[in-house]
């Protein structure tokens, strides 16, 4: 015998009034396409909870896909089975031995067949004592159990469901519309998107390319995190910014002490730019405060001068330490720390200005035009898909491994 | 030819060595060039690590490609002790290893360091309470195979792993070799901390392997030179051996899914077939891996079985390859205590999820007439 359900109860957004019915449309969208490698198995949804139907698939593996899946407050594994004693028992026993370590539970039974000739106050204690009689050190505890196991005897069938397995929260990825992400290769902007998807935010990317100063190495590692990214949602456009000819214009014509500010600013109007063209209302970035030299506070005044898009950071107020352990839960963490080139490290300036202000910045942009270069830049960007769903079919080396 | 010596070795698969030869021809490159096709051989490196990280169920970071079996164990071995030496100097493994587990231990002794070779019964089984019996304070290592490559006896390692849990100083090894592709091994629910594995015993090709080494593992490398292979194991990666021992390994796991029970029943055919001939004694467990039975024919020499089976294009071995240029005593089954006409006289079948029913029934017919042939000399000799 074997789990052949997920249950899934979703928290937050069961509180969402009218828009229940679009955020559960939308769950139910993203968990069918977080489960496509899992064939056989089909997704139900009945009043306020969702199960998955397993069908013979792997259960562990479909739970670790599903606990990928924002929008999910909790899971647990539930097996259908006759309704007949032998059966319970077995049910209850599997119920209980998925909660490892487990030394205290209990059994809440509920009868809605009342033709079901046990009743539920005789089915607890049968049941209990059976998991009592199969195991050594277990006790019942009916306050505080460490695993609650519940029987639902129904007309069709009887449902035993085992202990809850955490979601990974938030909202359903694409509920709360659409952030333009600002990915460069390192730690900190992979964590941030993960984080804004949390929310219910679907993703674009959009990364800033400087071949030959930086290598196809770079940009596959910015795809390889978009893919990591897109396991929490769908797919992940990245569009990708030609912008070695701006790095090189502000390195001629730019006082190196501003050049990194004044770089930035050109990376944001360009997100901008391209935000507008893709009915996207926000950017978001890795920015964190104090870190480097582009984070002070002047930094970010100077910068965010060029654009009135709403600026979502979500990592503002973390310390390096707690986006580092982020970025290793989500399996970004390994991709970041390749040690290859971004376009942020290839020019930067020996002693950038930490202090910069809105009214030096004007003043040496002032002098020359940058508006053809960006809207060259804009021109030559292009689109990479990547979606780590389908990915696995894809890849060029697939036939060799 | 009727190859039944897949512990020792096995045939490439075809799409195996389609692989290799793509890779080789294909993707020379330096993985670690700066250029473009050296980029293309490190993606294709890192596909590599990840569909191997996925198949094993762990971290990309935790696996070591390795040249195979002896070069994993010894890593895995010398590499904690010279590590962790501070902690301690005891070890604990057992008296059936292979080679390269117990000379790697045997070398460390003359270091300095103490080492545990803990009994067998007569099954070639570790005991799990005994480990825990001579386990110390200052105990860095306990190395257990998970499955006996002279007898296909399959040790209790989630047992020793869950007591082992209550040893956080004491790391534990597992030669994986024989056991890759036959047995289900959870690492990390078995609390296996480093895992040696090896391609040629799975289809892939001589000279591959990994060693699945848990995050919180560190060792002292054997190879120091370049930073290959998480600063582990250096040396220009083996790329087109690297991707023909991934790919087997994905094949053996589907087999291993899908066929499993087809190969048990194969040996268990085997078993009955084997243990009908009169002069037989069966050493291996009945309840063994699934691919090997070892036998005895007391008072015939095993190198001659074995020779009058090769005229016929029937390949099985005495003891296991790696000692078998030693003469006489098995010292596997030695440690399980057998008597000296048995130890003498066994015979190792090893099978793939290649053979079939009507090979073990060729053999069995052929050994039959090769016993009867030799009958009269043999007893002569004895």
């Amino acid at each position: 015998m074997n789990f052949n359900h997920i249950l899934i109860r979703y928290g937050e957004m069961a509180l969402k009034g009218k828009n229940r019915h679009l955020f559960e449309q939308k769950l139910q969208s993203n968990l069918a396409s977080k489960l496509k490698p899992f064939p056989a198995a089909r997704i139900k949804k009945t009043r306020g909870r969702m199960y998955v139907l397993l069908n013979g698939e792997d259960p562990h593996d479909v739970m670790e896909h599903c606990q990928q899946v924002f929008g999910i407050h909790s899971l647990s594994f539930a097996v259908q089975v006759e309704k007949e004693e032998e059966q319970l028992k077995e049910a209850v026993m599997l119920a209980f031995n998925d909660a490892q370590n487990a030394k205290t539970f209990k059994i809440s039974s509920k009868r809605t067949d009342k033709e079901f000739p046990i009743k539920s106050a005789e089915l607890n204690p049968m049941l209990g004592g059976y998991i009592l009689r199969n195991t050594e050190g277990v006790t019942v505890d009916v306050h505080d159990p460490d695993v609650e196991i519940k029987v639902e005897v129904r007309h069709d069938a009887a449902y035993i469901t085992a202990q809850d397995y955490p979601g990974a929260g938030g909202l359903p990825v694409g509920t709360t519309g659409k952030s333009l992400l600002m990915l460069s290769g390192g730690i900190d902007s992979p964590v941030s998107g993960y984080l804004t998807m949390k929310r219910g935010v679907a993703i674009e990317a959009i990364h800033f390319h400087s071949p030959p100063y930086t290598s196809d190495r770079a940009k596959q590692k910015v795809l390889d995190l978009a893919n990591e990214l897109s396991k929490y949602g769908k797919k992940i456009n990245v569009h990708v910014v030609p912008f070695t000819a701006i790095q090189q214009k502000i390195q001629r014509e730019m006082p190196e002490g501003y050049s990194m500010t004044i770089m930035r600013r050109m990376m944001m109007r360009i997100s901008e730019k391209l935000a507008h063209k893709q009915d996207i209302l926000s950017i978001t970035t890795g920015e964190s405060l104090g870190q480097v030299a582009s984070q002070t506070m002047e930094s970010m005044n100077t910068i965010n001068e060029v654009t009135n898009y709403p600026i979502i950071r979500p990592l503002v107020s973390m310390d390096k330490l707690e986006i580092i352990d982020i970025a290793r839960k989500i399996g970004t963490y390994d991709i970041s720390i390749r040690p290859y080139e971004d376009c942020c490290t290839v020019f930067v300036p020996k002693a950038p200005k930490t202090k910069p202000t809105r009214k030096n910045a004007n003043y040496y942009e002032e002098k020359v035009d940058f508006n053809e270069d960006i809207e060259k830049a804009l021109e030559e960007t292009y689109v990479i898909q990547v979606n780590e769903a389908e990915n696995k079919t894809k890849d060029q080396f697939d036939d060799l491994l | 030819m009727i190859y039944l010596d897949n512990s020792a070795t096995t045939h490439p698969l075809p799409e195996v060595l389609e692989s290799f030869h793509k890779v080789a021809d294909r993707y020379y490159a330096n993985p670690s060039s700066v250029h473009r096709f050296g980029s293309e051989a490190e993606y294709l490196l890192q596909q590599s690590r990840k569909q191997a990280a996925q198949l094993l169920n762990v971290d990309v970071s935790e696996v070591i490609f390795t040249s195979g079996g002896t070069e994993g164990n010894n890593m895995a071995i010398k590499g904690i002790a010279l590590q962790h030496q501070s902690r301690g100097k005891h070890m604990i493994t057992s008296k059936v290893e292979h080679p390269s587990v117990m000379e790697a231990f045997r070398a460390l002794e003359s270091l300095g360091f103490e080492v545990d070779y803990l009994d067998v019964d007569a099954e070639g089984r570790v005991n799990p309470q005994q480990v825990e019996s001579v386990i110390r304070k200052d105990t860095i290592l306990v190395s257990i195979m998970s499955v006996n490559n002279e007898l296909g006896t399959v040790q209790p390692i989630e047992a020793i792993g869950s007591i082992l849990k209550d040893y956080p100083k004491a790391f534990f090894h597992v030669d994986h070799v024989q056991g890759l592709g036959k047995i289900d091994l959870p690492l990390k629910e078995a609390g296996v901390d480093l895992c040696t594995l090896s391609g040629h015993k799975i289809h892939g090709l001589k000279g591959t392997g990994a060693l699945i080494a848990q995050n919180h593992v560190s060792l002292f490398p054997l190879l120091h030179g370049g930073s290959q292979e998480h600063e582990q194991r250096a040396g220009t990666e083996n790329l087109p051996g690297t991707v023909a021992f991934v790919k087997a390994l994905r094949l053996i796991e589907e087999n291993r899914k899908q066929k499993i029970n087809k190969l048990k029943s194969l040996r268990q055919h085997l078993w009955n077939e084997v243990e009908r001939i009169e002069q037989v004694v069966i050493n291996s467990p009945k309840q063994g891996a699934p691919h090997i039975v070892n036998f005895s024919l007391p008072g015939y020499k095993p190198e001659v079985v074995i020779h009058a089976l090769g005229e016929k294009d029937i390949f099985i071995s005495t003891k296991s390859a790696c000692s078998s240029k030693q003469p006489d005593v098995s010292s596997v089954l030695k440690a399980c205590r057998l008597d000296h006409d048995l130890t003498t006289s066994a015979l190792r079948v090893s099978l793939s999820y290649q053979n079939t029913e009507e090979e073990i029934d060729v053999f069995i017919d052929t050994l039959k007439k090769v016993i009867e042939r030799l009958q009269p000399t043999m007893e002569r000799s004895r």
